[in-house]
């Protein structure tokens, strides 16, 4: 069994006309056990900037607390807010300092650029190599489902209420045939002017 | 003082430099438990080059895979080194990426410091030495192609840092598919129409025959003072359209509690003046 099933999650980010999406389950277990169903996997890193961290729970949460401090460190010596792009290169930056003994997580990013409100989206491996794309990213122990829902949901320059059904619908159905992950999901809808933050009703088993 | 104590941290004066082995311990540990460790994402790849009378051709499809998942349709495999100098890459894809990177810094720098463009071999002596000082663990295999004062220059670079100087290359999974074009199609002082062909057709080959290679062919043509990149010089297999509808209505997933933040600043602005300058 791989490492990153240990606690099973699944994260999933989408980009939309002038506006991002990220969607991640609620599951914290050991293996085949439940030990939570409301552990937090997305974590805020500026105004309208989010990441999500699957792997083990342990390094998701080291891993969150450095990068919110280097990110504070970041707003304090700049005096503005961390563009997506820039974080991206710190988040890989980090992970490939850990080469050869890495964190177990697969971090999803999306957010608006703090100037022009361009939609972001991209994902690293544990190593940090960076991928940026145009349409969606997944990543998790039900990475295959994701892939699935997405190649045939997803549509560009959706509207922010598509793209949340859009999005909670890919969440849901895969995480549904997986067993590590689920047991609740939490969806965030970043606008300009809004973020909405959505708790689904999901399959509790 | 207290900014120059952020300021030390920010640019990481106290951290050590290079690779950091903390968890490795920890991560032996585990691994002895039973547990398998992950694989890293890799670019299965098909990456070539092929020397024509005015300069160099460096051609690479676009997929990048994590086991047997395709993770990238479209990824960038030919990297920037410098002006005049590209290198395509396969093996670990975070591998490839940061070695390119420091060896491209590594380049601006040289060239500050001598005032004149760098070489080729420059960039070549830097990435064999860097990776067999790794003796293999950093796993990059580079095709490092370039024009420089001595004339166009094209090497592979082998992940232990052995290294290879031929008129045409070949490297990654598709290796195989691509020398065969090669060694057919080949020939001495070709034009770079012709040359581009040539590529184009070898990169093909590792598309369709190597399950690790897909998608684009990427193309970066370097001559004597000019650089000429097609991203994708050509769509080899293209993204068939969706048939139906499967748009789910508004409404329809099941909401428990929705709540509207407004964006909020983690800079906290108490005072706000507005000075001119004159």
């Amino acid at each position: 069994m791989s490492i990153l099933e240990y606690n099973g999650a699944s994260i999933v980010a989408m980009k939309g006309k002038n506006c991002v999406a990220i969607a991640a389950d609620k599951r914290l277990g050991i293996r085949f056990q439940t030990v939570s169903c409301d552990f937090q996997k997305i974590f805020p890193m500026g105004k309208k900037l989010f990441i999500g961290l699957p792997g083990l729970a342990t390094d998701v949460q080291t891993f969150a607390n450095e990068l919110k401090f280097h990110t504070n460190l970041y707003n304090l010596s700049e005096s503005r807010e961390i563009s997506p792009k820039v974080f991206l290169s710190m988040v890989s930056n980090f992970l490939y300092q850990r080469r050869f003994g890495p964190y177990f997580i697969e971090p999803v990013i999306a957010g608006l650029d703090p100037k022009t409100d361009e939609p972001f989206i991209a994902s690293t491996d544990l190593i940090g190599c960076p991928m940026v794309t145009d349409d969606f990213v997944v990543a998790g122990t039900c990475l295959e489902q994701l892939y699935g829902m997405c190649e045939t949901l997803y549509k560009p320059d959706m509207q922010p209420d598509e793209l949340f059904e859009c999005i909670s619908q890919s969440l849901l159905n895969a995480q549904d045939r997986d067993a590590y992950s689920g047991w609740g999901g939490v969806v965030y809808v970043i606008e300009p002017n809004k973020i909405t933050k959505r708790e689904l009703k999901a399959r509790m088993d | 003082m207290v900014s120059l104590a952020v300021d030390n941290m920010l640019v990481g004066k106290d951290e050590p430099k290079g690779f950091l082995f903390e968890n490795c311990r920890r991560n032996a540990f585990m691994a002895k438990q039973g547990v398998t460790l992950p694989k890293a994402r890799s670019t299965g790849t098909t990456i070539v080059g092929v020397i024509f009378n005015e300069g160099v051709v460096l051609g690479a499809d676009t997929r990048a895979t994590g086991g047997s998942i395709v993770c990238d349709l479209n990824c960038e495999k030919i990297h920037y080194i410098a002006d005049n100098v590209y290198c395509c890459g396969a093996g670990t894809a975070a591998d490839t990426e940061f070695t390119t990177r420091m060896v491209s810094s590594k380049m601006e720098l040289l060239k500050l410091r001598t005032g004149r463009e760098g070489r080729v071999i420059s960039a070549l002596r830097m990435l064999k030495q860097y990776l067999f000082r790794y003796q293999g663990h950093v796993s990059a295999a580079l095709v490092l192609g370039g024009v420089d004062v001595t004339g166009p220059a094209l090497y592979t670079v082998y992940p232990h840092g052995s290294t290879d100087k031929l008129p045409y290359v070949t490297m990654g999974s598709g290796s195989l598919a691509a020398m065969s074009v090669f060694e057919d199609g080949y020939k001495v002082g070709m034009n770079e129409e012709e040359a581009k062909k040539l590529v184009r057709d070898a990169i093909r080959a590792g598309i369709v025959n190597d399950l690790g290679s897909g998608s684009n062919v990427d193309i970066t043509v370097i001559k004597q003072g000019s650089v000429q990149q097609f991203r994708p010089y050509e769509v080899i297999c293209k993204k068939s359209e969706r048939q139906g509808d499967y748009t789910f209505p508004a409404g329809t997933t099941a909401v428990k509690s929705s709540h509207d933040m407004v964006p909020f600043s983690a800079l906290r602005v108490t005072d706000e003046e507005v000075m001119e300058i004159s």
